[in-house]
Order: structure tokens, then C-alpha cells, then sequence
């Protein structure tokens, strides 16, 4: 899979924990049109067999290829949550993000004629709502460093007999 | 209008043209949607007494309620068609992303007419319809099919329901299957076939908007949470096929064609021990929370690489009702049914009723000659890659797979007539649908529920076999409360597949899953869909609506109440091991149960509705044709 570059949190899927039940397109659409459509989701389900089923969103990638590529500079990434904003005055749905996107994060709206992704639901209270609807808990909202911490712990914690805690002698 | 669009596609595969019916809101507060609606569309658009295969039998889609919101499980459709199997009404259902794809193309139903002269398939893009030649997806798969259209469109959210190779070849019990989901039982696929109509795919971009969002998000937020609790724990970790042991343990597992109910080799085909070899993943269709599909794969062996989901009533059929005591034959056999697109079950009691036909010496060896078993097969019970070619045999129609494909009750027929025989004490269906994975000699209330069901051998439409294994009945004995049991069962059931909901979900609106615990949630699920005011009385008239408008169907197809029969076996041979050997359900006993059961349905003697009964339900047209 290609690599993203990102040290900024985005939301990923588990392929081994995703089933495929699409919540997560329900709850993005509604959250950000109002309607339940999957094909105004900022994440999307992708199901390329009976059991290789996953959920891809934008990963925001440090020096954004599509913020790069954009050639209205209506693209701009935030410097400290990396979440790439849009100014729909400015952007006329040329679709040059899309080329410049190695993870097919981006789509375009026929009616509106604008880039749609992933804000990480930064205008809404409890943050992403893909992530709080995940019944199989398929999705995070996480830094590439947060989840190999949590690799390295999980595999101390499996593999090492150490004794890890003092025992309160009460 | 929220939750429905009001538009009803028409399809004409002769004429290639297309018109869409506006639907009152009235009809859809009756008819709701699911096999209720597909009913009723079939009941409005059939050439009335028409043989199954013939131009005049309609293809029926009908959407469900709350497809294409966040309502677990909601993402399901119904599928009518006057079925080749029964000569009844055929409802299935089906789910997942090509409901969806049908909700934002702003269809409720689709309806599709006469028959195509050359094999085509059907592209329906939002108000679009086109009719494009099918010629390169012929002899293709299912899977493969569905994967070869979303190639050819370049977009994944083109979504097709489609026939294989068994639809193709009219194998009688072939059927309809989306994203891996089957519309799978009552032959769907032979009517497809017999239209040339290899496909129907969708693209549909609108929105779905709903009445009160916020309430429905809420409850579906709620409903979401419950079903990963201890209520779904069944489907979500084993999957129903647990039930191998349950049913092996009480008896009831179908043995060799339903001589006995204790499979010795219970445990080998168990949810328990394919969890343990075989379960690759479990996944879920669209719009499902709970994912109770076991995807499971055969890794060594002459199998390897078999690959499907596997669910209780497919695999009894495939292993404990052929004696197959091997897991990698059964996934194979799936597997078989599932890429050429057939009925697993009638497919599995269509073999066992063979291996029995051999066994017993009416069948030899010599009649399973084909290209792959130039020796013929020894067809004993337990033979799994004997069984394996006999599907292959089926699914192409080759040799004797030709007869065996029409399923037992015509099979019975014809070697009974052929070589004067009486193989139709072993034929196992009713009204020529192969029965379901519950030995009903020893459930009386379901051997009614069974008896009577509009669609033939199916455990779907009646649950009646719930009271009798929980004990809330007395399962081996017959009384006077059955009729009501029985009834009440069915309308229940038919809530569920009208709305459409998945069944599976019953318990997590309140922990109880009786109608006093899922009714009033349903009611405002309903309300926040549609803005209606929908309360518990309701909710339970759409399931009698539902069943009246199927048996309604089936009486002007010329329905009798002799029609409502057991197999000749369930009647006079008791198994003869378990706690459930030696009993059958008496000739005596059916009439009686019979009896009670229409009097509990408020129909006369001779099973027929009473028109006041149908006006009152607001089905004033239906009384008129069929009221007595």
C-alpha cells in the first residue's frame, strides 16, 4: 500500500475488523449534507472481494500532494492538525487533487462542483462521527506514531514474562 | 413523501421500454414494502394462472422501509415472482448495497415484464434505463458477474443482482444473488432465466432524507450499541451454524434425506468446529452492524480454495442430511451453489434425496454418468466428492443432473413414473419446496406452521419451531392452543420481512423480542422514517397484511387446502434414535391442526378468506377477486 508520510492524526480502518455495513458513509453524509448518500461520504468502504473489505479517508499527508497540486490555491493544510480546508470560492472542481491523491480520499461534488474530504468533523462537538458509529471498532482517529506505540506496548506486554507491576502487599 | 420516493419503475424486456407508476401514500402504508409489496406488485402485474416460466410472470422488486438509512439492518429488499418450484407465490429477500443502489435511483419497486429475445442485462442509472447485451457475461459466476459489470462501468457503486450459471441453465431452484447476498429460495433465478435476463444493476445518487433525523440517529445509535451485546452473540462469534449442535442435541438435525435427527458425525460439520479450521472473516451486508456471515475457506485437500459464507440451513442440507461428515465437501458444496447461483438447501435435499434413491437401488450407479464421472458415481450417503459432482451435474444440467435439477417433487415424479417406483415417500418438500434444517415430526407446532406456509418448505416465514424447541409448547404432542401458535408465529415473521429488518435484530430494541418488546420501537422507527403515526396496532396488522396478501396470491393460482400437506415421510416413518424418535404427525393430526389454524386465521373450513376480513384490512380490490 503506499505509504502516507503524515505525523498528524486521520482516521484508518482495520481491514480485519471491518464487515462492510457502511455506518460510516450513513453517518459522514448526514453529518456533512444532511442526507444519507454514500456518494457524498468523506470516507468510503471499499469492497474488492467477499472478505477484503476496508474504509479509506483522508490521511493527511504532510506537503499535501492535492493542497500542492491545486492550481486556484483553494486548497490550504492546516500546520498542527494537518486537515486540509477548502475555499469554495476559489475551487472549481478541476479535479487536479484527485490525480495528485495516492489514496482516492478526495471526490468531487456534481452539483456543488467542489472537492469533498475528510475535516476529521473538526466543526463537530464529539469529533469524527464515522469513528463514535464503528460498531466493530474497525475505525481510529490516530497519529502514525500513536498506533506504533501502541504495536511496541502490545508486543512487550505479550511476549515478556517480566512481573509488570509491584504487587500491593494489602 | 419521506422514506419512499412514490415511484414504481416498469420495465417491459420485449418492448424495451420503461415508465414509472406513482404510487398513493395509502398503498404504501398497507403494503409497507418487502415481500408484502413484492407480493402485492406481483399480484397487480401477473398474467393471472400463467406457468412460472411464461412471459406473463413478472420479476417484483420492492424496497424496504428504511434502506439506505442508518437503521440496523434495515438494508434489505423483497423479491416476488409466481414461483417454478411451487407454482405459488415465490418471496425472497435479499440485502445490502443493491437496496441501497435502488433507494437513491428513487425507486420503491421495480417491476419487470415479458421476456428478452436475446440475453441482456439491465443498467438502471438513477432515471435512466438501459438494455445492454449479456453475451460476455454468460457462463460467468455470480461473483464474477456482479465484479465484470463494475469493470465495465469503471464504478463501484454500480451494484447488480444477478443470475449464474444455474439460473441460466433453469436449474428450477436457481436464484438471485447481490453483493454476495442471496434472494435464494423459490427459484428466482430459473424465472430470471427463462426472461434471458442476466442482470439488473443499479446506480443511484440521490440522497435519502427521512422524516425526523435526529430521532432516527438517535435510536439507530442505540440499536447499534445493543446489537454488539449478548442478544446477537449467537450470530456474531459461531453464526447460526451452532445450530448443528443445538439441533443434533434435541434430535431435530436433518440425518440422510430426514430418516433420523442424531448426525454421529454432528461435530465435524459444526458452527464450533468451521470457526476453529475454516472461518477466514466474518463480514456483513450493508446497513449491518451484527456481521453474522462466516466467511470460510477450504485450505488442503482436493477442495482447497473453496471459499463462501456459511450459515446453518445450507450446511445441515449439504453435510448431515447427505451423512457427509466432511467440512471441506460442505464448504465445496456451498461454494458450488453459491457461485452458479442456486438454492443451497433444495440443492442439499435434492442430493440427499438421490443418495437415498441409490441406496434403496432405484437409481444405479451407471445413471451418474458425466463428463467428470465417466464411471458413474456410487452415490452412498456420505459420499462428499460424489455429492460435489452431482452439484456440478445439477448446476450444468448434464445427464441426470437434468431431472434432478426440477427439484424432488418433480424428480419423484418422474423416476417414479420411469421405473415404477415410489421415491416420493423420501421426496422432502412441501409444495415442492425442499424443507428447511428442523425435523418438524417432532415440533408439531411448526409441522403446521410448515403445513400451511404460503411458500412452501421454508423455516423463514413460519418461526413456529421457536415455542416448540424453547418448551413454551409441548413439541411432541398436538392441542388445541397450535392454531394460534402457528398463526401468530407467521405474522410475526412477516413484520420482519416486510419492513425488511433481519430478524437477527429482534432483541436488541429492549432485550425482549416478543411484540410487546419490538413493536413500539419499530412504530417509531417507522414515524421518524416517514412522519406517519404509526403505533403497536400498526406494526402488527403489517405482518397480516403481509401474509393475507401472499395467501391471496396463492388462492387465485389455485390454491387448495389439500395444497397444506406434510411429506409423505414426516407422516407415517418415525425416526428411530434421539429424544425425538418415534414420532410422526398423523394424517388425523394435520387435519386437526389444520383446522385450528384457519379458524385462528379467521378463514372458513376450506381455508379461504372471508371478504369482510380483506376489506377490513383495506384490501378492497383483493375481496372482490377472492373474498368468500
Amino acid at each position: 500500500m503506499v505509504a502516507s508520510t503524515s505525523k498528524f492524526k486521520y482516521i484508518v480502518c482495520d481491514p480485519e475488523k471491518c464487515i462492510g455495513c457502511q455506518l460510516c458513509e450513513y453517518i459522514c453524509s448526514y453529518t456533512k449534507t444532511g442526507e444519507f448518500n454514500s456518494y457524498r461520504s468523506r470516507i468510503r468502504t471499499v469492497r474488492v472481494d467477499e472478505v477484503l473489505i476496508t474504509a479509506v479517508a483522508c490521511r493527511t499527508c504532510e506537503d499535501a500532494p492535492c493542497v500542492k497540486a491545486c492550481t486556484r490555491d483553494a486548497l490550504t493544510q492546516d500546520p498542527i492538525s494537518g486537515i486540509i480546508r477548502i475555499d469554495p470560492q476559489k475551487c472549481d472542481g478541476c479535479a487536479w487533487c484527485i490525480e495528485a491523491c495516492d489514496f482516492g480520499a478526495i471526490s468531487i461534488n456534481h452539483e456543488t462542483k467542489l472537492a469533498e474530504f475528510c475535516n476529521q468533523c473538526e466543526d463537530v462537538e464529539d469529533g469524527p462521527q464515522c469513528v463514535k458509529i464503528c460498531p466493530k471498532d474497525a475505525l481510529e482517529y490516530t497519529t502514525p506514531d500513536q498506533r506504533s506505540q501502541r504495536t511496541r506496548h502490545k508486543l512487550v506486554k505479550d511476549s515478556l514474562n517480566f512481573p509488570s507491576k509491584a504487587k500491593d502487599p494489602r | 413523501m419521506y422514506g419512499y420516493s412514490g415511484n414504481i419503475l416498469h420495465i417491459d424486456l420485449k418492448e424495451r421500454s420503461h415508465w414509472v407508476e406513482n404510487k398513493p401514500e395509502e398503498w404504501y402504508k398497507t403494503y409497507i414494502g418487502g415481500v408484502s409489496m413484492a407480493t402485492r406488485l406481483c399480484w397487480e402485474n401477473i398474467e393471472v394462472g400463467c406457468d412460472p416460466y411464461s412471459p406473463g410472470n413478472p420479476v417484483c422488486f420492492a424496497n424496504g422501509i428504511f434502506t439506505g438509512t442508518p437503521v440496523p439492518v434495515g438494508g434489505k429488499y423483497g423479491l416476488a415472482s409466481k414461483s417454478p418450484m411451487t407454482g405459488f407465490i415465490g418471496d425472497s429477500l435479499s440485502g445490502s448495497w443493491f437496496s441501497i443502489a435502488m433507494k437513491r435511483a428513487q425507486y420503491d419497486g421495480i417491476v419487470i415484464h415479458d421476456a428478452s429475445e436475446n440475453w441482456i442485462f439491465l443498467f438502471i442509472d438513477d432515471e435512466r434505463v438501459e438494455f445492454l447485451p449479456a453475451d460476455k457475461l454468460l457462463g460467468l459466476g455470480t461473483y464474477e458477474t456482479e465484479e465484470a459489470i463494475r469493470d465495465y462501468f469503471g464504478d463501484d457503486q454500480v451494484r447488480s443482482a444477478t443470475i449464474g450459471p444455474a439460473g441460466e441453465h433453469m436449474v428450477r431452484f436457481g436464484n438471485v444473488t447481490n453483493d454476495g447476498r442471496q434472494a435464494g429460495r423459490t427459484g428466482h433465478g430459473a424465472v430470471w432465466g427463462s426472461k434471458k435476463l442476466k442482470a439488473v444493476s443499479i446506480r443511484g445518487t440521490h440522497g435519502v432524507t427521512v422524516a425526523d433525523p435526529d430521532t432516527l440517529l438517535k435510536m439507530s445509535f442505540d440499536i447499534t450499541e445493543a446489537s454488539q451485546g449478548k442478544d446477537t452473540e449467537k450470530y456474531r462469534i459461531y453464526g447460526t451454524s451452532t445450530n448443528v449442535m443445538n439441533m443434533n442435541k434435541l434430535g431435530l438435525l436433518p440425518t440422510r434425506n430426514y430418516t433420523e435427527g442424531v448426525f454421529e458425525f454432528a461435530e465435524l460439520v459444526s458452527g464450533e468446529y468451521l470457526d476453529e479450521h475454516h472461518k477466514v472473516k466474518v463480514i456483513a451486508c450493508a446497513q449491518c452492524p451484527i456481521a453474522c456471515e462466516q466467511m470460510s475457506m477450504v485450505k488442503q485437500g482436493p477442495f482447497a480454495g473453496a471459499m463462501t459464507g456459511i450459515e446453518y440451513e445450507c450446511l445441515q442440507a449439504v453435510s448431515s442430511n447427505c451423512g457427509i461428515g466432511d467440512m471441506t465437501a460442505a464448504i465445496r458444496l456451498i461454494d458450488i451453489a453459491d457461485r452458479s447461483g442456486m438454492d443451497a438447501m433444495s440443492m442439499g435435499v435434492t442430493i440427499s434425496y438421490a443418495m437415498e434413491c441409490y441406496e434403496r437401488g432405484v437409481l444405479k450407479k451407471e445413471d451418474f454418468i458425466s463428463e467428470r464421472t465417466p464411471e458413474g458415481i456410487e452415490l452412498n450417503f456420505g459420499n462428499g466428492p460424489g455429492a460435489v459432482n452431482l452439484a456440478l451435474m445439477i448446476e450444468n444440467r448434464e445427464g441426470i443432473g437434468a431431472i434432478l435439477s426440477e427439484g424432488t417433487r418433480r424428480a419423484a415424479e418422474y423416476f417414479d413414473k420411469e421405473r415404477n417406483a415410489e421415491t416420493y415417500k423420501w421426496a422432502m418438500n412441501i409444495k415442492g419446496l425442499e424443507l428447511p434444517g428442523y425435523d418438524a415430526r417432532a415440533l408439531k407446532t411448526f409441522a403446521v406452521g410448515l403445513a400451511v406456509g404460503t411458500r412452501g418448505g421454508c423455516h423463514n416465514r413460519s418461526a413456529a419451531y421457536d415455542p416448540d424447541i424453547k418448551s413454551e409448547t409441548n413439541r411432541f404432542t398436538v392441542d388445541e392452543t397450535r392454531g394460534k401458535v402457528a398463526a401468530s408465529s407467521e405474522e410475526y415473521a412477516a413484520v420482519y420481512d416486510t419492513l425488511p429488518m433481519c430478524k437477527f435484530i429482534r432483541r436488541c430494541f429492549t432485550g425482549k423480542a416478543d411484540r410487546a418488546g419490538a413493536w413500539p420501537a419499530i412504530a417509531n422507527l417507522i414515524n421518524a422514517t416517514t412522519g406517519w403515526h404509526f403505533e403497536y396496532d400498526d406494526v402488527d396488522l403489517i405482518g397480516v397484511r403481509a401474509h393475507t396478501i401472499k395467501k391471496a396470491f396463492n388462492i387465485r393460482e389455485g390454491w387448495k387446502a389439500s395444497d397444506d400437506d406434510l411429506p409423505w415421510r414426516w407422516k407415517h416413518e418415525p425416526m428411530t434414535i434421539g429424544p425425538s424418535a418415534g414420532h410422526v404427525v398423523t394424517d388425523e393430526e394435520l387435519a386437526y391442526l389444520k383446522k385450528i389454524y384457519y379458524e385462528a386465521k379467521g378463514w372458513t373450513e376450506e381455508g379461504l378468506i372471508p371478504k369482510q376480513l380483506l376489506i377490513d384490512l383495506g384490501m378492497e380490490d383483493v375481496a372482490e377477486e377472492i373474498g368468500v
